[in-house]
């Protein structure tokens, strides 16, 4: 495969006009180059009406932002976004303009063709001669390509763009057949960039307390034990339950069978202690990951349809223990909300909430009741991200609130001594605190709508107040 | 007459400016003004009134305080003031 340096002249051949649908992932997040990269030339040609699917947008990506207020942009559809082009949404936004899918509901959607992409552009940090590609080479290595797949299997047409080409690749994550161009340029991105989260325990007293009653629910519902399967999010706190899992775990000799999602050092380091037996790694959240992802057998790449597809039966998270999430709101029918803020602007997306809350055995937030003056708990959340349905339990520094539709758990923490609270009284506790909240956000003129990850419409973005 | 500068900028604290003034004035500069702004005016004018403090301009720089840590800074500037600018 002869590799193009130029990119007007893929482009030429390609013949991409107005109205193109393409795709980009986000392995490289605030780091990557690519998508930029790639709307620069649709900038220079001028190209109208595009219907965009980057699996995550970031602040790095600015073009896509000058694209936006040229308004060549007809629709966005992402599993997350924040910084100036989610700001431009929440203030220039026009009806259906952004759809918000979650990670599973993405590969879903592009596998049943209802995100139906005319070209995909793969950043690919090394590509041999047959157009193999593997995210472990090059000097911009992001490790798991997972976001990436589906794309390359169902995209009319799939362009690798990277900067480190060799002979011969061992182990590829994406296979030469699957693809049809390649596009050499200087780089793809820095790697560096993936570090864009705020990736350490906390030390917070309050996220501490949170994370030990999350310990001590653990133990109470007896999940810990020889074989279980854990995910957690990449928040303080949630790092802080993995730092304090591990001590358990070392201290009873208990092996987990997997750890899934985006990985981090702190999960390659369980890995190699022996006490978990594989990594399922759709995300690598930081450089530790990458490294291990090259040099550990049992630390393995998988495909957001293996990760979280809600129609494939072998997803690895139909079969999770437990999930540990965040929330930036939670209302008194445990619908979370990691979407928006309370003013309708846009701070994020599901990514993989929405999916492990559903497929987890168990699924618990973690969350302080107040975060600066204002209550984590509303009669109502801005936006729903997941469905309450599929939240069993809150845990906050000032009670553990069970979801109703979950008497069996709540009858395990009964016998158990363990005290809960309902959600309700966490309210009216952090309202006796911070005051009852003045205002809430009027939701008058949409901007777009957060899709389950079966392909509902759950909820509707607004612009912001 | 001096300026009583009394608090901090960290999350979940206020920093409270208090100056002698003709009359009293209150500006409120707070991360959740559209939520507790009005709370917050309260609660200076009630501490105000209790120490029939009425020439005074006080500014509180909010960053999530609950409304005790704001009293408490506020009794702390007005303490202060007295101190400075009237004699103990």
């Amino acid at each position: 495969m002869k590799p193009y340096k130029d990119i007007a002249h893929l482009f030429d051949d390609l013949g991409i006009r107005h109205g193109a649908s393409l795709s980009f992932h986000h392995h490289l997040r605030n780091g990557d180059a690519v998508q930029n990269l790639v709307l620069d030339e649709v900038k220079r040609r001028n190209l109208k009406a595009l219907d965009l699917y980057p699996s995550a947008v970031f602040p790095v990506h600015t073009t896509l932002l000058s694209l936006l207020k040229a308004g060549h942009i007809k629709r966005l559809t992402t599993n997350y976004l924040n910084g100036p082009v989610a700001d431009y949404f929440a203030t220039h936004g026009t009806p259906d303009m952004l759809r918000m899918q979650s990670h599973g509901g993405r590969a879903r959607a592009i596998i049943e063709g209802d995100n139906a992409i005319d070209v995909a552009f793969i950043a690919a940090p090394a590509v041999d001669r047959e157009g193999n590609a593997t995210g472990l080479e090059g000097p911009a290595a992001c490790g798991s390509l997972g976001y990436a797949m589906e794309d390359v299997k169902h995209a009319s047409t799939v362009v690798l763009i990277t900067d480190t080409l060799v002979d011969r690749l061992d182990g590829a994550q994406i296979i030469g057949a699957d693809v049809d161009h390649v596009l050499l340029v200087n780089s793809i991105g820095d790697a560096t960039g993936i570090l864009s989260g705020t990736l350490s325990l906390t030390r917070d007293p309050i996220g501490v307390k949170i994370a030990r009653t999350a310990m001590r629910l653990l133990d109470a519902l007896d999940v810990v034990n020889d074989g279980f399967s854990f995910q957690s999010g990449a928040g303080g706190i949630s790092l802080r339950v993995v730092d304090m899992l591990h001590e358990k775990m070392k201290r009873d000799h208990i092996r987990a069978s997997f750890f899934s999602g985006g990985i981090t050092a702190y999960h390659v380091t369980m890995l190699e202690s022996g006490l978990v037996e594989t990594l399922y790694d759709v995300q690598c959240f930081d450089l530790e990951a990458v490294a291990s992802l090259k040099r550990n057998a049992n630390h393995i790449a998988i495909s957001a349809d293996r990760y979280a597809n809600p129609r494939n039966d072998a997803r690895v998270i139909a079969t999770l223990d437990c999930v540990i999430l965040g929330a930036t709101e939670i209302d008194t029918d445990f619908n979370v909300n990691v979407t928006t803020d309370s003013h309708n602007t846009i701070i994020g997306g599901s990514g993989g909430h929405s999916d492990t809350a559903e497929d987890a055995g168990l699924s618990i937030i973690v969350t302080p009741l107040i975060k600066g003056r204002i209550p984590v708990i509303k009669d109502r959340v801005t936006t729903i991200t997941t469905p309450g349905s599929t939240i069993d339990v809150l845990i906050t520094e000032r009670g553990v609130a069970v979801n109703p539709a979950r008497s069996d758990i709540q009858t395990r923490l009964d016998k158990a001594g363990f005290s809960t609270t309902s959600i309700t009284d966490l309210m009216r506790t952090a309202h006796a605190l911070c005051g009852v909240p003045a205002t809430t956000a009027r939701q008058v003129n949409p901007v777009g709508f957060v899709e389950s990850r079966h392909g509902k419409r759950l909820d509707t973005l607004y612009t912001k107040e | 007459m001096k300026t009583i500068v009394v608090g901090s900028l960290e999350s979940s604290d206020c920093l409270i400016t208090l100056q002698p003034a003709d009359k009293t004035t209150i500006d409120i500069e707070s991360v959740v003004y559209d939520a507790y702004g009005k709370r917050i005016r309260h609660v200076i004018e009630r501490v105000l009134s209790a120490h029939q403090l009425t020439r005074v301009h006080v500014r509180c720089q909010d960053k999530g305080a609950l409304d005790y840590a704001i009293e408490a800074r506020l009794e702390t500037a007005i303490k202060r003031h007295k101190e400075v600018n009237h004699g103990a």
